[in-house]
């Protein structure tokens, strides 16, 4: 009866999923079931603004709806073609674009960040909403969540990243920045966390690592280092941990990645200017072993590289400039979100965009299938660490959760 | 300084003049004693420049020769005749007169503002009569130290060695049949093979900054011509493209060939000064494999232009059409109540005249004939009636007209054969507020040239397109409102109707606008471009059957190569998406797609006609299983070795990628302990193993409620 791929809601948005599924689809059939959440759910979800009236009875409805995932008849002739019908949920939390999406470690917790000021936690198995984060006054633009799901951490064009405590919602610390903040990721063992900041009046964009303290109370806000873009008028839209906290890896506007001493701050590598991205990297994706990672750049490729040596894997052509990508943990897919710019959209055809989330075999570099739904670039990409469903964000304000159907898993090519 | 001053200020210091030495005294050298000036003007002066050439200087020889008395009314007239042609500098008239005999020498020199006017003005006067007995030769200065040394015995020219040339053709001997197309894109032009077997092109030929607008082929495909600043270049040869021949024509705009690519004329245009001016427009006619220039037009854009209907102004390319058939015997010329036909032998007007036709519009050749069809459009608000009429070149000999009543507007299409014209005639309705379309068809070929009106079965249907079928005796018509049209098919013979036009068929509510027939017929693809986002439908018209539809997104242009075996769709830069293009076999199945950014062109590589007899062809339709089998164990093998490459090439990347993920897994095994410690001892990675996540489903079914939702929604 209840099936993780139906949509679910809260009664407080009710209505209007309603009528949006009234006017998008064919919808054939509605019934509505009153099922009790599971007990995961309710342990983090009691105490975060939830009406009382959810904590007993989630409903769903069932609906069919054409609308989901296409496999493209692949060149030759031994590819099957795979129709599915993967039901997306729908989740409209965000009233700005979206920017970025994460899951936490255990993959019960989907995290989205959009230009709207209030980062926002979901169940990653049938999209309710489990709170929100109140405190930033700019567009967030990332977030990471420490290892237990404990601390989450979000960089935002207020000139702040800050740290909050997950369950509670309670905002714990503020980083100040005399810019706004791009990027922010945990290392390993979630003691220092590296957050990147634009350039601003007077200062250059750079890369910040900070201590996070054990306690919120002893925490600081003093740089353990500070490292300059080579240009700093460029942004530096993101950058990571490398293997064991020794390096950062770092990749922005002037197209270049660059792998830093995390210890001394000395620059050890520059992508080949050869090989490497033409144009702005918008996106960077690691490997859940740090071995290797996936950059996503205007130049309508994406690139695998290996974390270590700096070494070019992999290049994966599309025809949009890309904005998010992300890698399956569990098959060897990777899969590229982007668009047209939204400044550059035509009211044309909705397919003139592109707005569509494809998928690569990683190895074979060969576009396996793609989803559509968003009517608007898209801005963020995340799997779910089990590689059984992954997310969309786009500048369209939604987030798309898909939860892979069986012939997923048997695709071959 | 005064002398008494330089004494009193010595007699100052102290200095006896007697005690000095002059010579021991040095100073510093240079001009300014290593002392520079800070007067700017020392330095920036004496930089303009020099205009060292005479090429604004034209000698005029023949004139007569006068005595002093009459010197003076020479020069007058000689002024008055070379202001016409152009502004003379002030005393730029000089006329030498003999020192001994004071007579004039019978030559002038004279200086004009520019070197442009000189030109004009020897063109114009050279030749010129000013009496019986004394015909002006006209020269410029600058030339007169050539033509000084041209030795007055002649020299037979030395016949030089013959070079083998490279087989131009060779490309239609490939051993696999294919076709070559070329692509332009970024600062690229690229000529491929389409080698739709291995569903990929083939690199042949690339070069960056090949051309500065655009490259064509030639007619028959033998060359590429590029163009260039300093003039246009062609391009072929047996295996890589070479450079066979150059034609000087600085800023050229256009070319056009000649249908058997024996002549390429090539066209510029400069947009006047002043702006009320008519633009100066030079064209030039060149042999192809000499690259001597034939002849040269030049005037103003008008001359080249007529105001057509649509009063559109400026010349429409080609501005010289050429006569059908191989032989390029003649091309001709519309301009305003003319029609000028040259024949390419001497590259004069027929005749020595050009025809008088009164309010001309429109001419077309046939393209296998020299017969040449025009339009006149109606008169005098009707009193006079519009015209089409057939004229036989070079008698110049009206083979049949027909006057039209009530016409806006006329098309004429010829069938590509020769053997048919059908004139589109637009009429108004008895209002005159809005026009209907019907269809005048002239059958050439037979006696009398039989005319046959032809109108749609709802004649208020506006025409889009029109297409006849190529060597064929078909025609399709998209006709109707947009943005869901009909195409009709109608033939021109059918069995049980020899000389009369019969209908096919009417596919009802198509998304097309624009036809294109496959170049050996039979086949043609329904298109919907631009505002149909690139429909495609791929239609027998033999068996009217529809063999497949498609989609090209946003494609722009569609061009069939000349086998009619494959057909390209492309995205070209008008658009910022999508650019790149599309190769599909004839009945629609898509082959290979190329994305390429701001792709600007693409043309395939046109083939002469085949030797083949009409017989021999149809013999070879009728065995085809015979000859196909060939080829089709051919393809086989081919399509074997592909899935065998391919596999290889997955087998390596797969081999390739184990390795990384071997390295990776050895390595991220020995900082397991490095990483144990940075996470203050936590057991880490693969807790999973450790824990065994066990998913229990508690389900309370606390209340079933089902409503039964409308289905008409």
């Amino acid at each position: 009866m209840f099936r993780p791929g139906g949509l679910c809601f809260e009664p407080i948005t009710a209505t209007w999923l309603y009528s949006e599924l009234f006017t998008n689809g064919t919808l054939t059939g509605l019934t509505i079931h009153h099922l009790k959440p599971s007990k995961s759910q309710r342990t983090l979800a009691d105490q975060i603004r939830r009406p009382s009236t959810v904590a007993s009875s989630v409903m769903t409805i069932e609906c069919v709806n054409p609308e989901g995932l296409r496999f493209n008849q692949m060149k030759s002739s031994s590819h099957q073609t795979l129709e599915t019908r993967m039901r997306p949920i729908l989740m409209k939390g965000h009233e700005r674009p979206l920017t970025f999406l994460r899951y936490n470690r255990n993959g019960d917790l989907l995290f989205s960040c959009a230009k709207d000021h209030t980062p926002t936690v979901w169940f990653a198995d049938n999209g309710e909403r489990l709170g929100t984060y109140r405190g930033h006054s700019g567009a967030v633009w990332c977030c990471d969540i420490s290892r237990d799901s404990s601390r989450l951490i979000t960089g935002s064009a207020d000139q702040t990243a800050k740290l909050w405590d997950v369950k509670s919602g309670k905002e714990l610390f503020t980083f100040k920045f005399g810019a706004p903040a791009r990027s922010v990721d945990f290392s390993v063992g979630d003691h220092l966390a590296v957050i990147t900041t634009d350039h601003f009046v007077g200062t250059s964009s750079a890369i910040h690592v900070k201590r996070i303290a054990e306690d919120p109370e002893d925490q600081v806000g003093d740089s353990v280092l500070v490292l300059q873009s080579p240009d700093g008028k460029k942004k530096i839209n993101r950058a990571v941990w490398g293997p064991l906290n020794q390096t950062i890896v770092s990749g922005g506007e002037d197209a270049a990645i660059r792998i830093w001493d995390a210890e001394t701050g000395k620059l050890l590598k520059q992508s080949d200017e050869e090989v490497g991205h033409k144009e702005a990297i918008t996106s960077l994706c690691k490997a859940a072993d740090d071995s290797h990672f996936l950059t996503g750049s205007h130049d309508k490729t994406a690139k695998l590289w290996d974390m270590r040596t700096l070494t070019l894997i992999k290049t994966y052509t599309t025809v949009v400039p890309v904005n998010a990508v992300a890698m399956s943990p569990l098959l060897n897919h990777v899969v590229l979100g982007g668009g047209q710019d939204a400044s550059a959209v035509t009211t044309t055809d909705h397919r003139a965009g592109k707005f569509e989330a494809k998928f690569y075999d990683t190895i074979l570099q060969e576009e396996i299938g793609g989803v559509k739904g968003h009517f608007g670039p898209i801005n963020a990409l995340a799997f779910s660490p089990d590689g059984k469903s992954f997310s969309s964000g786009g500048e369209d304000g939604y987030v798309r959760l898909h939860h892979f159907d069986s012939n997923y898993f048997n695709i071959k090519i | 300084m005064e002398v008494v001053d330089i004494d009193a200020r010595a007699a100052k210091l102290g200095i006896n003049w007697s005690q000095v030495n002059f010579d021991s005294i040095q100073l510093p050298p240079g001009e300014d004693f290593g002392i520079e000036s800070d007067d700017e003007a020392v330095y920036h002066d004496d930089q303009s420049e020099f205009d060292t050439g005479f090429g604004n200087i034209i000698v005029v020889d023949h004139l007569p020769v006068v005595p002093k008395e009459k010197f003076e009314k020479l020069e007058g007239v000689v002024k008055k005749i070379y202001n016409q042609l152009g502004v003379i500098k002030e005393n730029g008239l000089w006329m030498p007169v003999d020192p001994d005999t004071k007579m004039t020498l019978g030559y002038c020199f004279i200086e004009f503002n520019t070197p442009q006017e000189a030109q004009n003005a020897k063109e114009k006067s050279h030749g010129y009569k000013l009496d019986k007995s004394h015909i002006f030769a006209v020269n410029m200065f600058d030339d007169f130290d050539r033509l000084m040394n041209v030795r007055e015995e002649w020299e037979p020219p030395q016949a030089r060695p013959y070079v083998p040339g490279e087989n131009l053709q060779k490309w239609l001997t490939d051993d696999k049949a294919r076709d070559q197309l070329v692509i332009r894109s970024g600062p690229d032009t690229e000529v491929y093979w389409n080698d739709a077997r291995q569903k990929k092109p083939e690199p042949v030929h690339k070069r960056p900054y090949w051309t500065e607008s655009y490259v064509q082929w030639s007619p028959l495909g033998t060359y590429l011509v590029t163009l260039h600043k300093q003039g246009a270049a062609v391009w072929g040869g047996a295996d890589t493209f070479t450079r066979l021949m150059r034609y000087q024509h600085s800023m050229v705009k256009l070319v056009d060939f000649s249908p058997g690519e024996k002549y390429l004329v090539t066209y510029h245009s400069q947009e006047p000064s002043n702006p009320r001016d008519a633009s100066k427009v030079e064209i030039k006619v060149f042999d192809v494999r000499t690259g001597r220039m034939m002849r040269d037009f030049k005037g103003s854009a008008d001359e080249f232009s007529i105001g057509g209907p649509g009063g559109v102004a400026g010349a429409s390319w080609p501005v010289f059409r050429w006569a059908g058939g191989k032989d390029d015997k003649y091309f001709a010329k519309l301009s305003k109540n003319t029609i000028s036909v040259y024949e390419t032998e001497t590259f004069s007007l027929i005749d020595k005249k050009s025809m008088k036709v009164d309010n001309v519009v429109d001419i077309c050749w046939s393209p296998t004939d020299s017969i040449l069809s025009l339009f006149v459009p109606e008169q005098g608000g009707g009193n006079q009636p519009a015209k089409v009429a057939l004229v036989q070149i070079p008698s110049k000999v009206e083979l049949r007209q027909k006057n039209l009543f009530s016409v806006s507007d006329c098309k004429m299409y010829w069938q590509s054969s020769g053997e048919y014209l059908a004139v589109k005639v637009d009429r108004y309705t008895k209002t005159k507020k809005s026009t209907y379309s019907g269809f005048e068809l002239f059958r050439i070929k037979e006696r009398d040239i039989p005319i046959e009106v032809l109108e749609l079965d709802n004649k208020n249907d506006k025409i889009i397109a029109f297409a006849w079928e190529p060597k064929g005796h078909r025609f399709a018509v998209i006709h109707g409102d947009q943005p869901r049209p009909d195409v009709s098919f109608y033939s021109m013979k059918t069995a049980q109707n020899t000389g009369r036009v019969s209908k096919l068929a009417t596919l009802k509510a198509k998304q097309a606008n624009a036809l294109f027939w496959s170049p050996t017929g039979k086949y043609i693809i329904l298109a919907g471009l631009k505002g149909f986002n690139g429909q495609l439908e791929f239609f027998n018209v033999d068996e009217l059957e529809t063999m497949a539809t498609a989609e090209h997104f946003m494609a722009t242009d569609i061009e069939w190569d000349p086998t009619g075996r494959y057909v390209a769709t492309a995205v070209t830069s008008v658009h910022e998406m999508e650019n790149g293009f599309t190769i599909w076999s004839f009945n629609g199945i898509e082959i290979y797609r190329i994305l390429k950014d701001h792709f600007f062109q693409l043309a395939w590589r046109p083939r002469p006609p085949s030797f083949l007899t009409a017989e021999k062809e149809e013999e070879i339709a009728k065995n085809l299983k015979k000859y196909s089998k060939k080829y089709e164990a051919e393809d086989q093998d081919v399509s074997l070795l592909l899935s065998e490459q391919d596999r290889e090439k997955r087998k390596a990347l797969k081999e390739e990628w184990e390795k990384w993920v071997m390295q990776w897994n050895s390595l991220h095994e020995e900082e397991k302990l490095a990483r144990q410690n940075l996470r203050d001892g936590e057991v880490s990675d693969v807790e999973e193993d450790e824990y065994e996540a066990k998913e229990v489903e508690f389900e309370d079914l606390i209340d079933v409620t089902e409503e039964i939702v409308q289905e008409s929604m």
